[in-house]
């Protein structure tokens, strides 16, 4: 596979490592819940509650052989066509991410 | 033997006579030949022994379809098994043998189960090998493997070098027949990066095979003029001998390129194969078509070949095959063999046609509505059968037999990302699928479009279609005459009988198996193949699989596209391991990265293990050391004693730098540590989100916004990666920057009491304990020389980490030594580092296991909830944080005499050794020279309570039992006061 990588252009997928669904950014504040429990359900789907779509998937991959940028690309999971790439951290300020 | 089937003209050179052996004896070829067309040309037609019947079988094809002709090549450790004869390209001393045959190719005993055959069909091995089930590993597989074989691997090293490459181009065309050809040449014209693939060693694909013009040229010297061309070309690639075996994602194409096949040694610097990755814009598939057999009784005897094959051997290798042939078609294309044959005075007995109707041929016997039913002849053709449309029949003694059923697109490329191929009635066969490869195109046979000038015509015009998607203008070049005639085909599959009428010659797979698949009801094709093994052998059914699905279909009563097709998968042929491994082979698997005391360390003739990566001192044995043992432990007494020094580069080394880092490393920490101060250094816990301990290591406060972690050696990378992860994906405002520095310190640990005294030998400043005390960090000169100290310890003593840039790292090992000696300093390696943490207590690999928390090793406290940091929700799970579970303890024998072993398990004195009664186990076991005994790390339920305890620690693999006791996991100043010091 090629990421059109949005610094550097296109790149073999062989330079990337996989990490999953780009949901892994809206991370739960866990200390902004009433209750312990409810912090950890919160978490708990956080890290265990995934879809797995046959088709569009916004998914996060590393560029570990590269500039070290966690880009979040969007891919079909049964052509491989990939549609966008974005930065990881814009993504991220767009979710209303900060510090 | 001389060649005595050679006859006149080919595409071979006469000038360049090559000797080659077969089975151990001499002959003679021709450059240009390949080992089947020089075999077939001297008269031998057996070449090999079928797969499960060791039926004697000659080549049914002269290429890559190849199911029967599988030979063994060469000897010694470059033996290569399972070689298509018909795509060997022959050189001169070439030694091939036959396969699967005992004691010889014209005798072979294992025929009875030929005999046997009404015992071995289809669906066999599963009946009959059923019980008892523990008999199929130990008595059955080995014996029928033995009987079944294929070619046998020399097990020894490849003595040659495969490589792997990367090309890039505007146009990939595979195939370099009149279709690929047309398409290159529009395209190189234009001035586009193309590049052409192809198996065969002479492009042209079956313009080489064939009569007609192209032109006023044969199709054979207009190939050439067009290579010719293509070659004088800058922007174009040719790359014969290359197989294109896959199409991947994105316009990614692999191809196996055989450069040194055709050579007995690979030349020097050269490898025997390449393993290509092509990066295409657009792709042409020009991939051409593959005959099919007709199956009829008796139907795999040496001499019955493919009619196109008889023809290519005869128009190519300039190869009659028999001096009296006969051919057996449905078609128009099979007429073609009958008369190029006639024409280079072959005596062609009859040409059964089952067809009835349309002209016949001038000057042949055209037997029309007839079908040949049977042939006869010990190891090799001698004479058919023929029933006539009158139904008569007749015995007509011939030595060759040319076979046509139609012909199959190769369109397995294009359906390798699951397209479905499409039924064409017209052609009687499959076409590619139109859901095909993005950016992947056929042209000319491959399409369908069987004659020479709908070839020309579409390759020409799918790379004109190709480079306008890609923003490049092409002209339509003027193409030559050729060729247009229609495919005119009536299909017949197979001739009904009782006798065995082979459908998949490699797999032994017969026209009654596929019957009895139906009557025991595995009629979906996935369900056929499996279990007639239709298709599965190594040429993957390129001849034989439509005819299997055609004889199912109409068993069905369901047409054939209603049948359906199985789906083509990667590698389109064979491809040798060896070539998919390239140059990761060996040594050479993984990089070795040495430390930067690596050289000095040889030096002292340390034994290195590998790490991850690394290779580091293990231990440095001394003169009259004889046991790893006694090297240990005099580098850790010694150590204890007075001061010992270790390479600790390889740990991971990440510079952290920003205003937000303090807060950064409390969100990646469990523990906090926003509040250590400048100039000092923390030990620091990392959890993953769900809880469970990811690395440990410490990290240094160097300034007010500069720090310095470290990671374990196996997880620095891991971590970097995890720190970038929350870096830019969860904290994309936080002003933190991170470099791995790994590489960049040679980093030492100088551990003992004279530790201190050493060091200070050597750095500028004041490092005694009033300046420089324990968890102290800072900036420092060694002797002018830039580099960093740390006052941590691993080993419980007065401890440093002492770093310079790398390229002073061997300098500073000489250095620390040199100052060592009055202190009778020793160097340390990996296991005395080991027995020195494990006598601490402190954790490491085994116990960072990833399925342990902070709790589990005694570390639960370090986990804040004042601050929301990466793990810290998830660590308090009800299951992880339930009373009773493992905690960490130190283990010691009862009997200190007797050794402990890593992984025993925990049990009650009395306990059955059974799972339910398993109290935890052993990780770390070493013997300490300190305690005089082995002693260990555990993880024992309810740990905390049971000090003082005996147990037994019980290893069920290893058969040991021990007495141990339960103790404090710091068996060596439990109070902390040696590192204080």
């Amino acid at each position: 596979m090629i990421i059109n990588h949005p610094l550097l252009g296109p790149r073999d997928a062989q330079e990337f490592t996989y990490l999953g669904d780009a949901a892994l950014i809206d991370r739960p504040d866990g200390l902004s819940y009433p209750t312990p429990d409810a912090a950890m359900d919160a978490m708990h789907d956080y890290l265990y509650q995934r879809s797995n779509p046959a088709g569009e998937h916004r998914e996060l991959w590393y560029h570990e052989q590269g500039d070290r940028s966690w880009l979040v690309v969007t891919r079909n999971t049964v052509t491989h066509e990939i549609t966008r790439v974005e930065l990881a951290r814009d993504v991220a300020r767009m979710r209303g991410r900060s510090k | 033997m001389s060649q005595k089937n050679r006859i006149e003209g080919g595409q071979i050179d006469r000038s360049r006579s090559l000797s080659f052996r077969f089975d151990g004896k001499s002959y003679q070829g021709f450059a240009g030949d390949t080992l089947a067309s020089a075999l077939l040309a001297n008269g031998v037609r057996l070449m090999g022994r079928s797969f499960k019947y060791h039926r004697p079988r000659g080549p049914l094809s002269a290429g890559s379809e190849e199911p029967n002709a599988i030979v063994q090549l060469r000897s010694g450790a470059r033996q290569e098994p399972n070689t298509r004869a018909t795509v060997a390209e022959l050189f001169d001393g070439l030694e091939a043998t036959s396969q699967n045959r005992f004691p010889s190719l014209s005798f072979d005993v294992m025929g009875v189960n030929d005999l046997l055959s009404p015992f071995f069909a289809a669906g066999f091995y599963y009946k009959t090998f059923m019980w008892p089930a523990k008999f199929w590993e130990s008595v059955y597989e080995p014996i029928i493997r033995r009987a079944a074989g294929l070619g046998a691997l020399s097990k020894q090293d490849d003595p040659d070098q495969y490589d792997k490459g990367f090309l890039h181009c505007d146009l990939l065309v595979i195939g370099a027949g009149p279709a690929g050809l047309a398409a290159a040449l529009t395209a190189g014209r234009a001035g586009a990066r193309v590049i052409v693939t192809d198996e065969d060693f002479r492009l042209g694909g079956r313009l080489n095979a064939e009569t007609h013009a192209v032109g006023d040229q044969s199709g054979a010297d207009w190939a050439a003029a067009v290579v010719a061309e293509l070659s004088a070309l800058p922007n174009v690639r040719l790359m014969p001998r290359t197989t294109t075996i896959g199409a991947m994602d994105h316009g990614i194409y692999a191809a196996v390129e055989r450069v040194s096949d055709h050579l007995p040694v690979p030349a020097p610097g050269k490898p025997r194969q390449i393993l290509w990755r092509i990066y295409s814009g657009r792709a042409i598939l020009a991939g051409g078509a593959t005959e099919r057999p007709i199956a009829f009784e008796n139907n795999d005897r040496p001499g019955i070949m493919l009619a196109g094959a008889l023809r290519a051997y005869a128009n190519r290798w300039g190869v009659a095959v028999g001096e009296r042939v006969a051919v057996f078609t449905n078609n128009d294309d099979g007429l073609r063999t009958a008369t190029d044959l006639a024409a280079k005075g072959v005596d062609v007995a009859a040409v059964i046609d089952t067809r009835t109707g349309g002209p016949l041929l001038p000057g042949i016997r055209h037997l029309q509505g007839a079908e040949v039913i049977g042939s006869s002849g010990r190891l090799g053709l001698s004479a058919i059968t023929i029933r006539h449309a009158n139904g008569k029949t007749e015995t007509l003694p011939v030595t060759a037999l040319g076979v046509s059923g139609g012909w199959n697109p190769n369109l397995n490329i294009a359906s390798h990302h699951r397209g479905r191929p499409v039924w064409e009635e017209s052609i009687a066969a499959f076409v590619p699928p139109k859901d095909g490869p993005a950016g992947l195109s056929a042209a000319g046979a491959a399409a369908g479009l069987f004659s020479t000038h709908a070839a020309l015509r579409s390759g020409a015009e799918a790379a004109v279609a190709a480079l306008e998607d890609l923003g490049l203008k092409a002209a339509l070049p003027d193409l030559p005459r050729a060729e247009d005639a229609p495919v005119a085909i009536t299909p017949k599959w197979y001739v009904a009988g009782k006798g065995r009428a082979w459908v998949d010659q490699q797999n032994d797979v017969t026209v009654k198996d596929v019957k009895l698949a139906h009557q025991e009801n595995f009629v979906s094709v996935e369900h056929l193949k499996r279990y007639t093994t239709l298709g599965m052998a190594t040429d993957q059914g390129k001849t034989g699989n439509i005819l299997g699905l055609a004889v199912m279909a109409e068993l069905t009563g369901r047409s054939i596209p209603e049948t359906g097709t199985t789906i083509y998968r990667p590698p389109y042929t064979p491809v040798a391991m060896g070539a998919l491994g390239g140059r990761s082979r060996g040594h050479e698997f993984k990089p070795t990265r040495l430390t930067p005391s690596h050289k000095w360390a040889t030096e002292q003739g340390a034994v290195f293990v590998e790490v991850g990566m690394w290779l580091r001192a293990q231990w440095f044995p001394k003169t009259g050391e004889t046991t790893w043992r006694q090297s240990v432990d005099r580098e850790v007494l010694a150590t204890r004693a007075s001061v010992g020094i270790c390479d600790v580069t390889t740990l991971g080394k990440i510079d952290i730098q920003g205003t937000d880092a303090g807060a950064f490393l409390d969100k990646v920490y469990a523990n906090t540590f926003s509040t250590l101060p400048v100039g000092k250094v923390r030990y620091g816990l990392m959890l993953r989100e769900d809880g469970i301990v990811m690395d440990d290591g410490t990290t240094a406060r160097m300034g007010e916004n500069e720090w310095v972690m470290t990671t374990t050696t196996a997880n620095a990378v891991p971590v970097f990666r995890h720190l970038e992860f929350v870096r830019q994906c969860l904290c994309p405002d936080m002003d933190v920057q991170l470099i791995s520095t790994t590489e960049a310190w040679a980093q030492y640990s100088v551990a003992g009491p004279n530790a201190r005294k050493l060091l200070q030998k050597l750095v500028d400043q004041d490092i005694s304990d009033a300046a420089f005390p324990y968890m102290a960090c800072g900036a420092i000169t060694v002797k002018g020389i830039r580099g960093r100290l740390f006052r941590i310890s691993f080993s419980g003593e007065l401890a440093y980490e002492i770093a310079v840039p790398t390229r002073y790292g061997d300098a500073m090992i000489r250095a620390l030594m040199e100052a060592g000696a009055e202190f009778d300093s020793v160097a340390y390696g990996t296991e005395s580092l080991g027995v020195m943490r494990v006598e601490k207590g402190h954790v490491a690999g085994n116990e960072l296991n990833g399925t342990s928390t902070a709790l589990n090793m005694g570390l639960g406290k370090m986990v804040s909830k004042k601050k929301d940091a990466i793990g810290m929700v998830l660590s308090q799970r009800e299951g992880l944080v339930a009373e009773g579970g493992y905690r960490i303890v130190g283990v010691k024998p009862v009997d200190p005499a007797k050794p402990l072993t890593a992984g025993s398990h925990f049990l009650e004195t009395g306990a059955a050794a059974v799972a339910a009664n398993d109290l935890g186990w052993l990780t770390s076991v070493v013997y300490s020279p300190h305690v005089g005994s082995s002693i260990a790390l555990g993880y024992l339920k309810n740990g905390e309570a049971r000090k003082g305890q005996r147990l037994r620690a019980v290893n069920l693999l290893a058969k040991t039992e021990v007495e141990v006791e339960i103790v404090s996991a710091h068996f060596v100043d439990p109070e902390g006061v040696r590192l204080r010091g």
